[in-house]
């Protein structure tokens, strides 16, 4: 463990050496998943425009500028996991798994996961909705089944942050942040997961607790 | 005796077979956390650099025990000043409540990080999220300590959002 944690320090000296990194709402915040698809950039949870519904929203794969967007891929090997505690343990009582399969992404749940923590395995049987993936440049591509929503493509970053001033403030180089600020992410996208499902389907008495994991196949 | 035998054999073979036909399934994939987060920039902000990847590997029901003394020595080191904030916290009440990297969300009330009524309730596309945590942050018992830090002075995003799904807006 200890031994994982020097390289692990080293890793992230090297990667810093190697200079110019944002670290942002989440947008490449840790060396072992930088630029990478399990690259979690961000999550959002809100009440859909059906207001019985709430939307969640998995960001990765950050500052993707125009010109490589069309070649950004989700990865066959790369879960992503919407966690929800709904007895306020911060325990996960249900997931809602999304997953790329030839072209599709593929939703499962919301359901009550076989194990918690750190390992995940998909219940194809608690396959609830896919979409096709939207490519680059194309109309944005709904699926939509048992009352889910789902879309999986590029977007605009929706963050907005003066990141590059907040890193200066940090290191104690500038005292404070500009006004008017510069968006960190102005002009760059990610490639998102919306899902948006029944509230009906969360449980809970009107309090959930969300996060969203990254998770990579390792078998 | 033997009659009995090759029924077994035959029941065994049966068995063996219906299990192979099961595994012709290749075993289960197991997908292993790699990165996680909940609200907005807690690692960025509060997670020392050889510590990241930790941060992202650890569950949010152990994140307190492993990262709230660490969080409080940050949040004092970047705010010498911190006594409490526009909430009414302590430092000890901000952390306690940063250090499980969770977002909450309600299904009953509206959604948002905060909106001057309804305090993480979610996180909606539109809202400055940077701004209420460098607000709780620096801002102080009135929120008008620090006045250069508490607001990065970018309020919205380069594009609008959309009124119905997918609701992000379309790429660059």
């Amino acid at each position: 463990m200890k031994s994982k944690k020097n390289l692990l320090t080293i890793a992230a000296a090297v990667v810093l050496a190697a200079g110019g990194i944002l670290y942002a709402a989440d947008h490449l915040d840790a060396p072992a998943v930088s630029n990478q698809s399990t690259d979690v950039t961000d999550l959002y949870v809100f009440r859909g425009q059906t207001t019985s519904n709430l939307v969640f929203v998995a960001n990765t794969q950050g500052l993707l500028s125009p010109a490589v967007t069309g070649t950004a891929k989700f990865d066959e090997k790369t879960l992503l996991e919407f966690n929800i505690d709904n007895n306020n343990d911060n325990v996960e009582d249900l997931v809602i798994q999304a997953i790329v399969k030839n072209g599709k992404m593929k939703v499962y749940g919301p359901y009550k996961p076989s194990q918690t923590g750190t390992k995940s395995v998909i219940s194809e049987s608690d396959f609830s909705a896919q979409t096709d993936v939207t490519m680059y440049g194309e109309t944005a591509k709904i699926g939509e089944q048992n009352g889910i929503k789902v879309f999986a493509g590029p977007r605009d970053d929706p963050f907005f942050f003066d990141l590059v001033q907040f890193k200066k403030v940090i290191a104690g180089t500038a005292s404070g942040f500009n006004k008017p600020g510069a968006d960190s992410f102005a002009g760059t996208n990610v490639l998102s997961v919306v899902i948006e499902v029944p509230k009906s389907k969360l449980g809970g008495t009107g309090s959930l607790n969300v996060w969203l994991e990254s998770k990579k196949a390792i078998n | 005796m033997k009659l009995s035998i090759s029924l077994f054999t035959l029941l065994a073979g049966g068995l063996l077979f219906a299990s192979c036909k099961k595994n012709d399934n290749t075993p289960q994939t197991v997908y292993e956390m790699q990165d996680q987060m909940g609200r907005p920039a807690i690692n960025t902000v509060f997670v020392s650099t050889g510590e990241k990847d930790m941060f992202n590997t650890t569950v949010p029901s152990q994140m307190n025990a492993a990262f709230f003394s660490k969080f409080k020595t940050k949040l004092l080191a970047l705010n010498p000043g911190y006594t409490t904030n526009a909430l009414g916290q302590t430092a000890d009440q901000l952390i306690g409540l940063l250090s499980t990297d969770v977002l909450n969300a309600s299904t009953t009330a509206p959604t948002t990080f905060f909106d001057g009524t309804n305090i993480l309730t979610g996180r909606a596309l539109a809202d400055d999220v940077i701004d209420v945590e460098l607000l709780l942050l620096f801002g102080g018992p009135t929120g008008a300590s620090n006045p250069t830090l508490t607001s990065d002075n970018v309020s919205a995003n380069d594009k609008m959002f959309l009124s119905a799904f997918p609701y992000l807006a379309t790429p660059h």
